[in-house]
């Protein structure tokens, strides 16, 4: 199992949502985040007093795959959340060494 | 309130006195001021505009501005502000501004009027009750001084801002509102001022720049993100500001008739100028035209028609409105930022340079056929220079009243807060209450 953890811009978010339950994943936690990567921030100007906002607002996206699936579920986030643009994001995957299903008690694969 | 208002309620005085000595005769009995009900309601219309504007207009207005931690800070400054002063005006202001001063006329009126002293339902005012026109001028007295907020959040102490207000309205606005409308020189010597361009506005705006400078900057001022918690807060204010607008401004005919139509006309196509005049204006030096821009330049442009809107002509208030939209854009963010002072929501930017640039066009622009005076462009040099003499006499009085009040209570009880408070914000330090 692995956990993949996509920093995604938040408009990009129920693309990439369909695109992972297409591929038959079930489930995924969803947080809204501010960060910033190459892409830096951005400045505002309010009455002429520039501010620099250094942190811009991501989504996280966070998924456990069965080991099998997870150069599917990579491509398919890619795809769904790639605009081109600076600042699309990243994706990071580690590894999950034990899942268990709080309801039933089923554990790893049987648990996602 | 325009010089014919001023004129008709003083030959209605002049007539009641006769009246109530018992000397009433026949011919005298026509001529007795008679209540129309026509102006009385739009008077009482006015009134409740005007109240509108301050809250939760300029509430919400300087609100939407400050950063999360001191939203409710500022809200909780109008509206107590509001009511405490709503009081005062009840108990000394109105007497003090607007009755007879004897040996002191021309500076200050007298004491015969405190706590309503003989104001009775009865009581006329031109065509309207004195009480409506009391509580109409409460409106005013008790928006002033709230104006002055927007220079002060984030770090005045709550107390010390109740007693600077409450001084501020007795000691500044009352005496400057007397000189203008209440039988005082400066409406002697001439000066045009329709519903509060000196009084209300150059007032507010230099004891906003005096209490920015006396009290210091805020912490981070410069080096950290001050940026505006909600600017939706701010346009609802600003909207409610230029809808309230019209009872301060077209209610200062005092009348439901010509005058007033001038007011409303005026008051719409300066205030539309000058947005779009601060958007343009912005939108060619920064590169994005703004929605702080425009309510910002909406206010500008209330502003500067106020003490014009009575006067000039249609054509004069587009140019009355375009000229405080690029000039208060220009002291907004330029000046302030080269001078250094932190006067947090340009207060002085806004209202002090609007009501400077509003009163002076007054006598350029005002047209005769519009207001019964004529100004520069009718061939009447003379206006001007009494003009700017008004603006004068207001800058020199509010500058110094204001510091003085501001200095005897920094070294008494103390006006700013705590470094600690600042930082946490005044939701919590002061009110114990926050938003989430």
């Amino acid at each position: 199992m692995k956990l993949i953890t996509a920093i995604i811009k938040p408009f990009k978010l129920e693309e990439v949502r369909t695109a992972l339950t297409d591929l038959g994943l079930q489930g995924m936690t969803v947080t809204e985040v501010k960060g910033y990567g190459r892409q830096k921030g951005h400045t505002e100007i309010y009455r002429g007093a520039e501010y620099a906002v250094s942190f811009l607002p991501k989504i996280k996206v966070e998924v456990v795959v069965p080991s099998a699936q997870v150069d599917k579920a990579l491509e398919a986030i890619q795809r769904a959340a790639k605009t081109g643009q600076i600042g699309d994001g990243k994706i990071f995957v580690s590894p999950i060494e034990h899942t268990i299903r709080i309801r039933t008690g089923e554990a790893d694969d049987n648990a996602l | 309130m325009n010089f014919n208002g001023l004129r008709r309620l003083t030959a209605s005085a002049c007539t009641a006195a006769a009246l109530y000595a018992g000397s009433a005769l026949p011919s005298l009995a026509q001529d007795a001021p008679k209540l129309d009900t026509g102006d009385t309601a739009w008077m009482l219309t006015s009134t409740v505009l005007v109240i509108l504007m301050t809250i939760p207009g300029l509430a919400l207005f300087y609100a939407g501005m400050v950063r999360k931690k001191n939203v409710l800070s500022v809200l909780t400054a109008t509206f107590a502000t509001f009511s405490l002063l709503s009081l005062s005006w009840f108990v000394l202001g109105y007497s003090l501004a607007f009755t007879d001063g004897g040996d002191y006329q021309p500076y200050i009126g007298g004491l015969s009027k405190a706590l309503f002293a003989g104001v009775t339902p009865e009581s006329l005012q031109g065509t309207i009750p004195e009480l409506v026109f009391a509580i109409f001028q409460l409106t005013f007295a008790a928006i002033t001084p709230a104006l002055i907020i927007g220079a002060v959040v984030d770090r005045m102490k709550f107390s010390a801002l109740l007693i600077f207000m409450l001084l501020w309205q007795l000691i500044v606005y009352v005496p400057v509102a007397h000189w203008v409308w209440g039988g005082g020189f400066l409406g002697s010597d001439g000066v045009l001022d329709f519903a509060g361009g000196t009084v209300v506005h150059i007032n507010a705006g230099i004891a906003g720049l005096v209490a920015a400078i006396v009290l210091g900057r805020r912490q981070g001022y410069g080096t950290e993100s001050l940026a505006p918690y909600n600017l939706t807060l701010t346009l609802i204010g600003a909207s409610l500001l230029w809808v309230g607008w019209f009872g301060f401004n077209v209610g200062s005919a005092l009348a439901a008739g010509t005058t007033a139509a001038v007011a409303l006309t005026t008051t719409q196509l300066a205030t539309a100028a000058a947005a779009l005049a601060w958007m343009f204006s912005e939108w060619l030096v920064h590169g994005k035209p703004t929605l702080l821009g425009l309510a910002s330049g909406a206010v500008a442009g209330l502003v500067a028609i106020t003490p014009a809107c009575g006067f000039v002509d249609p054509k004069g208030a587009i140019v009355i409105g375009i000229a405080a939209g690029i000039i208060c854009y220009i002291f907004s963010t330029g000046v302030k930022k080269a001078l250094g002072y932190d006067d947090s929501l340009d207060v002085f930017g806004v209202h002090g340079i609007g009501g400077i640039v509003g009163a002076i066009l007054t006598g350029v622009f005002a047209a005769e056929a519009y207001g019964g005076k004529p100004g520069v462009l009718e061939g009447n040099f003379a206006q001007l220079p009494i003009q700017v003499y008004g603006v004068l006499a207001t800058i020199v009085w509010a500058a110094v009243a204001t510091f003085v009040i501001l200095l005897v209570l920094k070294y008494t009880i103390g006006i700013r807060v705590s470094e600690s408070a600042e930082v946490e914000g005044l939701d919590v330090a002061l009110h114990g209450e926050s938003l989430q």
